[in-house]
């Protein structure tokens, strides 16, 4: 299926080749260079690329092309799926997924692609397993490598990967025994020049990281499971008991994962965190332009919320923006035309003000698009949904295990049209 | 995976792995989850009717109906009330409907490619009403990295074409942010621009309004064309859109003025009376506007409807002179285009102007253009030799022209599966599996056939063997049947394995067994009843040479009740029989009489000295010891005459605990005394190898509406066909249902298989009106279940007519002793040897029903044993004469095994399936 893989950086050079059929010229990628250039941003590169005798399945993610190299029919998704799998297991080793970490663990790296694809075909993606065959790099390993030259490659086969539930290595041990879990929910709306919401959802993860020793079997409720629309499990999910009962039954896997995504759509009100008044005009004479940004606490069930940021994407005629803030701090970048203001908590007593005037390229014609806002923000111990873990019971072990919940509320993609 | 890419065309492969590969599809790991669902796809559109079409499957749907009642008892009222109404209604397959069901909850999945997968097998197989709930989890997919969204919303794009209902609940989930990459943008505009309709047209245009005003020009220019295409398709909002994107005209970015004066060229096309000002609107800009399309649309429109503005054309046509030499290619074009067009309506005004313009363009750089000049001139201005066609002008250049239909770009891509390269590059990628079409409603029967017996093999249910011999062709189904367990070995898979599997998947409801049930008894199989291995070394010769001698005797054979119907019979009336058919398996002792009504519901009664003469004759000659009257058969009606001669049979046996339910092998009675007088030491057994079988099994050859009044049934007799003893005897009545006499009844041009051959019966001079006759013929079917196929002729017409026959009618008894038994089994071990485990059916309570559910699937006679937990039945094949070994050992809780040795491991495990099937119900 997938015959090699050619890493690629931002600026166009290979730095990293793998074929795991026959070596395919790196010539091929000249037609990926094509579609690049033609795309002017590198998120615009079309994902498929046809060539006359190959086809190229890319995925840009932390500044790097992963180009795929298939040469048959294959289903594109299971290709894009597959290479961002392998960006997140690079990640999960290094802590980054980047040109560096790529360079310096090179060994490493070829290790896990030899791993995961077996000629062409998937083999081993779960990153419990991988782990045990390939061992990630620590300081102290790489040193003692190093010097007697053993690699980091395990002796033994994975035990999980031929048992049934092969997301899980055998014989955890832990001292203290934990499990904590993440509600994280993501707002994704789109605001409208007066306010009103033109759509909104919330987009929900619950990230675990499950120290359990032996073999726990968790059951996980909510105390309002209606509330979900579309959910989305990690393989080790009971489909059959979340049909039935509305409860995550699973034996998690060791370590960090994410045990399910849910969704929830705009049927149901989405509660709007906070609003936002802005006036940005431009004048038809003297090449300047106004911007009046402010913004304040709407529906926030009396958390705070922090980390506010507000992010312009200016026309590209502004040249410059002579702004003054009554909280936080701003900052436009001439090059990419990004305007940022960075609030910080947000106080409901003295709203933050963006005032000032912007100036525009002389001679120019006036742009005829306001630019939207992008809006980041976070409000810690709430999920702006209402969803609620009852409990988590543990069954199959002795031990009482240390459990807890966290909340999180984001901006995920929030907007405002002017 | 291998499957996909060693032979992705061999679909008769899965055939037996399928429920398997449901059942066990949701613990497959991702990867392999992804494939495994593509070709069930693929392998579901070949198996499966389409559940979107509801009418033209009438025979079909009756006959699923059956089925789906032998599946599910509780369904079974519906089904039959469905089958009775004169329009069935779709009944979907079983194996169907655990497909869908098995892959739903992978809808859930975090991988995109398995919901993908999913999402694409529910769009190309569920009923339109089930195809919604892959919506959900696509617009999920949409929250993903861009390259997902990029996939996910051409496919999106190509259903939504389709099916837009399934999406318009999400339609908000497809507005476009600023941030989103411009493919994204534009494929998400393609998606809402399918989902507008009359009700949310507005919220869509309000959209729409917003992105125009975006700084992404290429997005800007396809939201016009968005706007274009939803006021073409919704009339409503014409005029609507229409003002919105004349107002755009005076938008100082040129790209999107052009690009509206195109789509308003478009649109004006569709209506030009009204819009004359628009025209002139147009007509003034052409000044300004540089970009080359626009101009020559402009330059078009007002060329196409002069009559609308004749006061501006000329106007236009002499500004358009002056730049003519300045202008793109199409541009020149367009202006010799009006040239030509307003020297025709108003030659007065621009005779001149258009000399000028032609003589330019007959100096033109491009040849293109330099031949429309002339082209045009020829047709226009008239000279001493212009043709004909100078006085079609005016018609030739202002006919009226259709409007254009704006197209969304993904309109035809629904051919290609969805979700694959192919779909996504629109054109096919090398190894690209064309996704098959439905099978055609009714008539395409080979497909049907591979279902059933699919289903025969999965689903040990009382579909009895006439059910599926209604099937149409043969040959193809044949085919399939005896080369299958080749493939499966081939693959390396044991048949025992696989079929025991199958076994457990029916044992467990065949529908509701959890993909656990499925892996765990998987293993079950493996061990096979082997106890019976001792073997007696001394007395080796010595049985040898009885067992010859046994059997030579034993060629002579007894009739049973299985054989194959003809394709001609109504549906209906099939099923009737073949109910009929099972109820006397069911219950032995009173099917007699039962069947015996039910007969001669259908038939006449009448009776002839003559006939039932003959039939004695041959009955005669079918059981050489059954001392019964004549007289007695006399008065029985002819049709009857099956039943009529177990009858006598019982009479003459009266053995009364074992006779109704013995097994079916006949031996004369001088046989019978040889074989006490050498090797039955088992002295019970004796009288019960002679019991008569139980029922015999009449076929339709050619029902008697479709044979214009001539009805003909057959039947498996068992008897041993004298001339010769490599042929299976088959026994054939002729009933004459007409008022007028039949002539000259004989069989013509047999066409069989190589090998096969037919030893004809005497051609019948004459069968009088209401009369019937019974005849025998011999087929050589070389050991397979091949149809023998040839035409039965009358006087006045022919008829196409086949004979099957089940597997259990290619054997003749054989009587072993035990030793002897069990040493052949022992010859026969291995690949020769298929065993299954099954569940004994309700009604089979003791050894006595079993025997004779045995040797009503297949003729053989019953072998003596000392264990009462076991019961073993010893055949040959008529043709070649390798032996067939049947052993069915009981367990506890009505569970029992089943072994079979053969060395025709076809004919095995074929045997093996009828078996447990006839000893599940």
């Amino acid at each position: 299926m997938i015959h090699s893989l050619f890493l690629i950086n931002n600026a166009g050079d290979l730095f990293l080749e793998k074929h795991w059929k026959s070596v395919i010229s790196r010539s091929v990628c000249d037609y990926f260079f094509e579609a690049r250039e033609k795309a002017v941003e590198p998120d615009n590169v079309p994902p498929v690329i046809r060539t006359p005798h190959h086809y190229l399945i890319n995925i840009y993610r932390e500044k790097i092309f992963f180009v795929s190299v298939i040469q048959t029919e294959v289903p594109p998704l299971f290709v894009i799926e597959f290479l961002h799998r392998v960006a997140e297991t690079f990640q999960d080793y290094f802590g980054e997924c980047s040109e560096t970490t790529i360079k310096d663990n090179v060994v490493i790296v070829y290790e896990l692609l030899e791993e995961m694809l077996d000629n062409g075909f998937p083999l081993a993606t779960e990153s419990n397993i991988l782990k045990e065959l390939i061992r990630p790099p620590t300081i102290l390993r790489s040193m003692v490598n190093t010097i007697t030259g053993s690699s980091n490659v395990g002796e033994t086969l994975p035990t999980g990967q031929l048992s049934n539930i092969p997301w899980r290595r055998a014989g955890v041990k832990y001292t203290n025994n934990e499990a904590y879990f993440d509600v994280v929910e993501e707002i994704d709306a789109i605001l409208d020049k007066s306010g009103t919401t033109v759509f909104a959802e919330i987009q929900g993860v619950i990230d675990a990281c499950v120290k359990l020793s032996g073999m726990p079997d968790l059951t996980l409720s909510f105390m309002n499971p209606r509330l979900l629309d579309d959910v989305s499990f990690h393989p080790c999910v009971r489909y059959k008991r979340w049909e039935s009962e509305r409860v995550i039954s699973f034996i998690p896997p060791d370590g960090n994962f994410q045990l399910m995504s849910y969704h929830i759509s705009a049927q149901n009100l989405v509660a709007i965190p906070i609003y936002v008044k802005q006036n940005i005009s431009f004048f038809e004479t003297g090449s300047s332009g106004r911007l009046d940004i402010t913004v304040g606490p709407k529906q926030t069930m009396g958390k705070t919320v922090e980390c506010l940021v507000v992010t312009v994407h200016m026309p590209k005629v502004v040249l410059s923006a002579n702004l003054s803030a009554t909280q936080g701090t701003y900052n436009y970048d001439p090059v990419t035309k990004i305007l940022l203001w960075d609030i910080g908590k947000l106080n409901p007593q003295k709203l933050p003000n963006l005032k000032g005037s912007l100036s525009l390229q002389s001679g120019a014609p006036k742009p005829e698009e306001n630019p939207s806002l992008n809006i980041d923000l976070k409000i810690q111990q709430l999920a702006i949904s209402g969803l609620k873990v009852n409990r988590l019971d543990m069954y199959g072990e002795k031990y009482k295990p240390f459990k807890g919940v966290k909340y999180v509320t984001k901006a995920g993609k929030f907007q405002v049209r002017t | 995976m291998a499957f996909e890419e060693v032979c992705p065309d061999r679909i008769d492969l899965i055939h037996k792995n399928y429920r398997k590969l449901c059942n066990l599809l949701i613990d497959v790991e991702e990867w392999g989850q992804v494939v495994i669902i593509n070709m069930l796809t693929r392998y579901a559109r070949t198996q499966f009717l389409n559940p979107n079409i509801n009418e033209s499957l009438l025979e079909d749907s009756s006959e699923k109906a059956f089925y789906a009642s032998d599946d599910e008892e509780d369904e079974d009222k519906k089904t039959e009330a469905a089958a009775l109404a004169k329009r069935k209604p779709y009944v979907m397959d079983p194996d169907h409907r655990l497909l869908l069901r098995n892959t739903k909850p992978l809808l859930q999945s975090r991988n995109a490619a398995v919901v993908m997968a999913v999402a694409q097998l529910y769009f190309h197989l569920a009923p339109k009403a089930e195809v919604g709930i892959i919506a959900k989890a696509l617009v999920r997919l949409m929250r993903s990295h861009s390259e997902v969204q990029y996939v996910v919303l051409q496919n999106v794009a190509t259903m939504t074409i389709k099916r837009r209902g399934m999406f318009e609940p999400y339609l908000k989930s497809f507005y476009i942010r600023s941030t989103d990459p411009t493919q994204i943008k534009i494929l998400k505009l393609e998606v809402l621009t399918n989902l507008a309709n009359e009700t949310n047209i507005s919220t869509i245009l309000r959209e729409f309004q917003t992105y125009i005003k975006s700084m992404d020009k290429d997005f800007v220019a396809a939201s016009i064309q968005a706007i274009g295409r939803c006021a073409t398709n919704i009339g409503e909002v014409r005029d609507t859109c229409l003002n919105g994107l004349v107002q755009l005209l005076s938008n100082r970015d040129e790209l999107v003025v052009a690009e509206s004066v195109v789509v308003i060229k478009k649109l004006l096309q569709m209506q030009p009376e009204q819009h004359s000002d628009i025209i002139k609107h147009m007509a003034k800009l052409i000044d300004n506007i540089q970009v080359p399309m626009a101009r020559a649309s402009i330059l078009w429109l007002i060329g196409e409807y002069c009559e609308h503005v004749p006061k501006i054309a000329p106007d236009v046509l002499r500004k358009m002179a002056k730049t003519f030499t300045n202008e793109e290619d199409i541009v020149k074009l367009q202006i010799i285009n009006l040239a030509a067009k307003l020297y025709l309506t108003n030659s007065k005004q621009t005779k001149l102007l258009t000399q000028y313009v032609l003589n330019l363009a007959k100096y033109d750089q491009n040849y293109d253009i330099r031949d429309r000049a002339r082209f045009i001139r020829q047709l226009i201005v008239p000279t001493d030799k212009s043709g004909a066609l100078s006085k079609y002008a005016k018609k030739l250049f202002l006919a009226l022209k259709p409007a254009p239909v704006l197209e969304s770009p993904f309109k035809d891509r629904d051919h290609f599966q969805l979700g694959s390269l192919s779909h996504l590059l629109n054109a096919k990628a090398g190894g690209y599996q064309e996704l098959p079409d439905w099978p055609e409603s009714a008539p395409d029967p080979s497909v049907r056939n591979v279902e059933v017996i699919r289903l025969l093999e999965r689903v040990t249910t009382l579909t009895s063997i006439p059910d599926w011999s209604k099937c149409t062709s043969r040959k193809d189904r044949k085919e399939k049947k005896v080369d299958k367990p080749f493939y499966s070995d081939s693959e390396g898979e044991s048949g025992p394995t696989e079929s025991a599997d199958s076994e457990s998947d029916s044992g467990s409801g065949s529908e509701s067994a959890s993909a656990s049930d499925e892996s765990g008894s998987g293993s079950e199989s493996e061990e096979s009843g082997e106890e019976t291995e001792s073997e007696d070394e001394e007395e080796d010769e010595e049985k040898e040479k009885k067992r010859k001698k046994h059997l030579d005797k034993t060629k002579a054979k007894k009739p049973a009740e299985e054989s194959a119907e003809s394709e001609q019979s109504s549906g209906t009336e099939d099923r009737k029989r073949g109910r009929k058919a099972v109820k006397n398996q069911k219950s032995a002792s009173e099917s007699e009489s039962e069947s015996e009504s039910s007969e001669s519901e259908d038939e006449s009664e009448e009776e002839s000295e003559e006939e039932s003469e003959s039939d004695t004759d041959i009955r005669k000659k079918k059981t050489p010891v059954s001392k019964q009257p004549p007289k007695q058969s006399k008065k029985e009606s002819k049709k009857e005459k099956q039943e009529m001669s177990l009858l006598d049979l019982d009479d003459f046996e009266p053995a009364p605990t074992s006779a109704p339910v013995t097994p079916v092998n006949f031996l004369s009675s001088s046989l019978v005394s040889d074989l006490e007088g050498l090797s039955l030491t088992d002295t019970i057994l004796a009288p019960t190898t002679i019991a008569p079988s139980g029922l015999i099994k009449l076929y339709e050859l050619l029902h008697r509406i479709t044979g214009e009044g001539l009805a003909v049934e057959y039947c498996f007799s068992r008897q041993p066909f004298s001339p010769d003893p490599n042929m299976v005897a088959v026994q054939i009545q002729f009933t004459n249902n007409t008022n007028s006499e039949t002539k000259n009844l004989h069989i013509k041009e047999p066409r069989l298989q190589s090998g096969m051959r037919i030893r004809e019966f005497a051609e019948i001079e004459v069968l009088a009106a209401g009369e019937s006759v019974t005849v025998v013929m011999g087929i050589d079917f070389c050991d397979s279940t091949q149809a023998a196929n040839f035409q039965l002729c009358t006087h006045t017409r022919k008829f196409f007519a086949s004979i099957q026959p089940p597997v259990g009618e290619l054997m003749t008894p054989v009587f072993l002793t035990e030793n002897d038994f069990k040493k052949e089994q022992g010859k026969l071990m291995g690949m020769n040897e298929i065993s299954e485990k099954l569940t004994l059916g309700e009604k089979c309570v003791n050894e006595h029903v079993i025997v004779e559910r045995v040797t009503a699937t297949a003729n053989l006679s019953r072998v003596p044993c000392g264990s009462d937990k076991e019961c073993r039945f010893a055949g040959k094949t008529v043709s070649s004469g390798c032996l067939v070994l049947v052993t069915v050992a009981t367990k506890e809780g009505g569970r029992a095994q089943l072994t079979v040795n053969c060395e025709k491991m076809v004919i095995g495990t074929m045997l093996v399936k009828d078996i447990m099937q006839a000893l599940s119900q």
